[in-house]
């Protein structure tokens, strides 16, 4: 089934007190590569049958309304996952 | 466990109220995961109201709230936190019912009793406490939003705050300035909003409770509580149902367990209703 994924991002100007916790275990593990982490969210809603546009309208607007507080999130990406990708995760 | 805990309920049925002095009735509302509503009520009873149980599914939610004169939103963990603190809370169907008559579009009842607001444009004077404050950021009744505490720690603790405004619904009966100590415990308790939020709630005077003592949180500006500008909507972090009882609460000068400081929310509220505008 067809699937759109709905990224959900802290805002830039919002602490991530999350992401500052994973930066600071990082490299107690020895991964000192990474200057900082920002912690987000992946939506993954699954479809019956068509990705029409209503149902991509009807995404973006729960992105907005529900799976985002626009006071400290922002919606970064809704997108029809494609099916090499899907096939791709699922063999991983 | 025993029959003991059976025959010896140590928080009472909502329905044996102790003698209900001012004819008030206030909500308490019950969400899945709700877990201070029993305190809650027990608050307003101590207060001198009536507590009544509100269940978020409740169908009638309008016709619900015009039999009462003001709603508490408790704290707790409402549908486990799940997506954000209050988020699926404040989808529920009485949440509806409860902006409206907040916003002061009130079923104008005939069945107005003594004391009740009925027929006035005045918003329901609703109350969140913890979860309950953050279901109503998410419900856009009070701007700004909770992240998780700045050092990501549950805290648990007795927390000095300052009455900021004593002039909403919630708050009249303390006078501005006045410090209080009532129970902090929460996990996303850190209050955030953008500059131009911050400032007009300074500037309009709706920062209605602060931390003193120290930020526990890292809450902007030290904000523990805020209210609307028509003062009937308050919201705040901490928990003043938890020190409403001497040998409840937090310890004070008087002795452990002695704080009570809590009280004057609920005794503010009943004072409101029965008294109208101060």
């Amino acid at each position: 089934m067809p699937t759109i994924v709905v990224d959900v991002m802290p805002k830039p100007e919002i602490l991530d007190p999350q992401g500052k916790a994973i930066a600071g275990a990082l490299p107690r593990l020895g991964f000192t590569g990474f200057a900082s982490v920002r912690q987000g969210r992946r939506f993954e809603l699954t479809v019956e049958g068509e990705v029409t546009e209503d149902v991509l309208a009807q995404a973006r607007k729960a992105a907005e309304e529900l799976l985002s507080n626009p006071v400290i999130e922002d919606v970064v990406n809704v997108a029809v996952l494609t099916e090499s990708a899907q096939d791709e995760s699922q063999s991983a | 466990m025993t029959a003991q805990n059976t025959e010896l309920p140590l928080i009472g049925d909502y329905s044996t109220a102790g003698p209900v002095l001012s004819g008030a009735r206030i909500g308490v509302v019950t969400f899945p995961g709700t877990l201070d509503d029993r305190d809650a009520a027990r608050a307003v009873r101590l207060a001198g109201g009536e507590a009544v149980a509100l269940w978020h599914a409740e169908p009638e939610g309008a016709a619900a709230l015009s039999a009462l004169d003001a709603v508490i939103i408790p704290g707790g963990f409402s549908y486990g936190d799940y997506l954000r603190a209050g988020a699926i809370a404040r989808f529920a169907p009485l949440m509806d019912a409860i902006i409206a008559a907040a916003g002061g579009n009130r079923r104008s009842g005939n069945d107005a009793g003594p004391g009740t607001l009925g027929g006035s444009a005045a918003g329901l004077p609703v109350l969140g406490i913890c979860n309950g404050f953050q279901i109503l950021t998410e419900s856009h009744l009070l701007p700004g939003s909770m992240i998780k505490n700045e050092n990501l720690k549950f805290l648990c603790q007795d927390q000095a705050l300052r009455v900021e405004n004593s002039t909403t619904a919630w708050t009249r009966e303390f006078t501005a300035g006045e410090e209080i100590t009532v129970p902090l415990k929460n996990q996303d308790g850190q209050y955030v909003a953008d500059e131009k939020t911050l400032d007009r709630l300074e500037g309009e005077g709706l920062v209605t409770f602060r931390y003193v003592g120290g930020n526990p949180n890292g809450s902007r500006r030290d904000i523990a509580g805020i209210t609307n500008a028509a003062g009937n909507v308050v919201g705040l972090m901490p928990h003043p149902e938890h020190a409403v009882e001497p040998g409840f609460g937090p310890d004070s000068a008087e002795g452990m367990r002695l704080g009570t400081d809590g009280l004057g929310i609920f005794t503010s509220v009943v004072a409101s209703i029965a008294g109208g505008s101060k």
